[in-house]
């Protein structure tokens, strides 16, 4: 058990563990997404006020729910890696970000298409959106500090503080629907209470979560390897690598 | 301990004041970007009145973001941070003495002068303290949180516009309630709510900043 830990934080066993656990990554997402899409889109019902504008819901509730779930990895695996000076997490803190960053994007965006014809505009400075666009500005700050240092090690550590003072936002973006009077609508989902949604909704919603989930870590492992590869250029497995292939 | 915190203190202020001209430019800039407003947007006392706890705010956020550099890049440079940290002074006491140094020569006189600005966009008498009380509990966050940001870009190249793209998100909390707080105020509601968070986020910003600046002082000098 404990072995298997520690290789963990081996750039070397993590790449050939990613390229074993890669194929079932891609098969799973491209399947989750075809019966998940399927479900939402064709089959289950339309809501009795929306119309056929809730099914947005299917792509902007896993995507709002995956970026800040990146985030925290983001913040944790950067904290893990300052604390303990683990290359391995500071190289997961740092392939998070374009993909947190994106999909914080896609949320934005499907938001602002569903808030036109729901809410009547595409925007509104209320608590959620506006705490929710700062965790837009809080990836790109990371992205654009890590890239400032020319050196890496350190811009790995700068960046892992500045992930982790940014975790302050992640509460507020939960709680501003619950603390403020929002424009946005109150979570659905919740693990104690029966969710008030139709079942078919739910179950296509779900789904589209965990597809979304496994996309992630599709993506993440395939921008762990490349990270890996570019940081350990000069060792003599990748070499070995490059002169097999 | 804590006299080797007041002499930082006193050793920051005395470095800033005796280069008077620095510490006239954050409040030079504050006075001047919000006399830019009532030029570009509209000179009408009622609208005026009504975007004034904005502009205040805004300016001020930007005109401590401004005074950051100055207490940080220097000490930087000549290599008196490195020395600090050398002869056994925490980093997180570094930070605290910084933030407060800089908040009694940038933030208190912004506090000061901002009536001034408010009487001149025709804000009410009650509304200006409100602004000043909400400026008090405010700009000190503003420090604290922007040593932060200060701290992780020591020493960058580029470090002045990464700055800014790094501490405003972080700052728009203490910015939001700042501005609603005057904004109740001028319409006659309780605005009580917006204090005591503003007061909130300045007890958990000493709390923080102080270690995360830390933090990141160490990694940007060695």
């Amino acid at each position: 058990m404990w072995t298997w830990f520690f290789q963990l934080a081996s750039p070397k066993w993590v790449y050939q563990f990613a390229n074993k656990l890669l194929p079932w990554f891609r098969a799973a997402t491209v399947i989750l997404f075809l019966v998940g899409l399927a479900y939402g889109l064709l089959y289950s019902p339309m809501d009795y006020q929306q119309g056929n504008t809730v099914r947005i819901m299917y792509i902007h509730v896993p995507a709002a729910f995956l970026s800040m779930f990146v985030y925290v990895l983001m913040a944790i695996s950067g904290g893990i890696g300052y604390i303990w000076r683990i290359k391995m997490a500071h190289i997961v803190s740092v392939s998070c970000a374009p993909i947190g960053a994106i999909l914080t994007l896609l949320a934005l965006f499907t938001g602002a298409i569903w808030g036109l014809p729901t809410w009547g505009t595409f925007w509104q400075w209320d608590a959620r959106l506006t705490s929710y666009l700062i965790l837009f500005f809080l990836y790109l700050g990371f992205m654009a500090l890590h890239s400032a240092f020319d050196d890496r090690k350190t811009a790995d550590r700068a960046a892992a503080v500045l992930a982790l003072v940014g975790l302050v936002n992640i509460p507020i973006i939960h709680f501003s629907v619950e603390w403020w009077n929002s424009l946005h609508q109150g979570a659905t989902i919740s693990k104690f209470e029966k969710p008030s949604m139709d079942v078919d909704m739910l179950k296509a919603l779900l789904t589209m979560i965990v597809a979304f989930q496994v996309y992630f870590f599709t993506v993440l492992l395939q921008r762990v390897k490349a990270e890996i590869l570019q940081r350990e250029k000069l060792s003599s497995w990748v070499r070995k690598l490059v002169i097999d292939q | 301990m804590n006299s080797q915190i007041f002499s930082l203190i006193k050793r920051e202020i005395s470095v800033v004041l005796r280069s008077r001209s620095e510490f006239v430019y954050p409040l030079a800039f504050f006075v001047i970007v919000t006399s830019l407003f009532p030029l570009a947007v509209t000179p009408d006392p009622n609208q005026l009145a009504f975007i004034a706890p904005g502009v205040i705010w805004v300016a001020a956020l930007l005109s401590i973001l401004l005074s950051l550099n100055g207490f940080y890049q220097a000490d930087y440079e000549e290599g008196g941070l490195e020395q600090l940290l050398l002869s056994g002074v925490s980093g997180s006491s570094i930070v605290v003495a910084k933030s407060v140094a800089n908040w009694f020569v940038t933030g208190l006189p912004l506090v000061i002068v901002a009536p001034l600005i408010g009487v001149s966009f025709n804000v009410d008498a009650h509304s200006n303290w409100i602004a000043m009380v909400s400026l008090l509990l405010g700009t000190p966050s503003i420090c604290f949180i922007g040593s932060i940001g200060m701290c992780l870009t020591l020493g960058l190249r580029n470090g002045g516009v990464l700055l800014t793209l790094l501490v405003l998100p972080l700052f728009i909390p203490v910015l939001i309630f700042g501005a609603s707080a005057v904004g109740a105020a001028s319409i006659g509601v309780n605005y009580s709510g917006q204090l005591a968070i503003l007061g909130a986020l300045l007890i958990f910003s000493i709390m923080v900043a102080p270690f995360a600046g830390a933090a990141a002082m160490k990694i940007s000098i060695d």
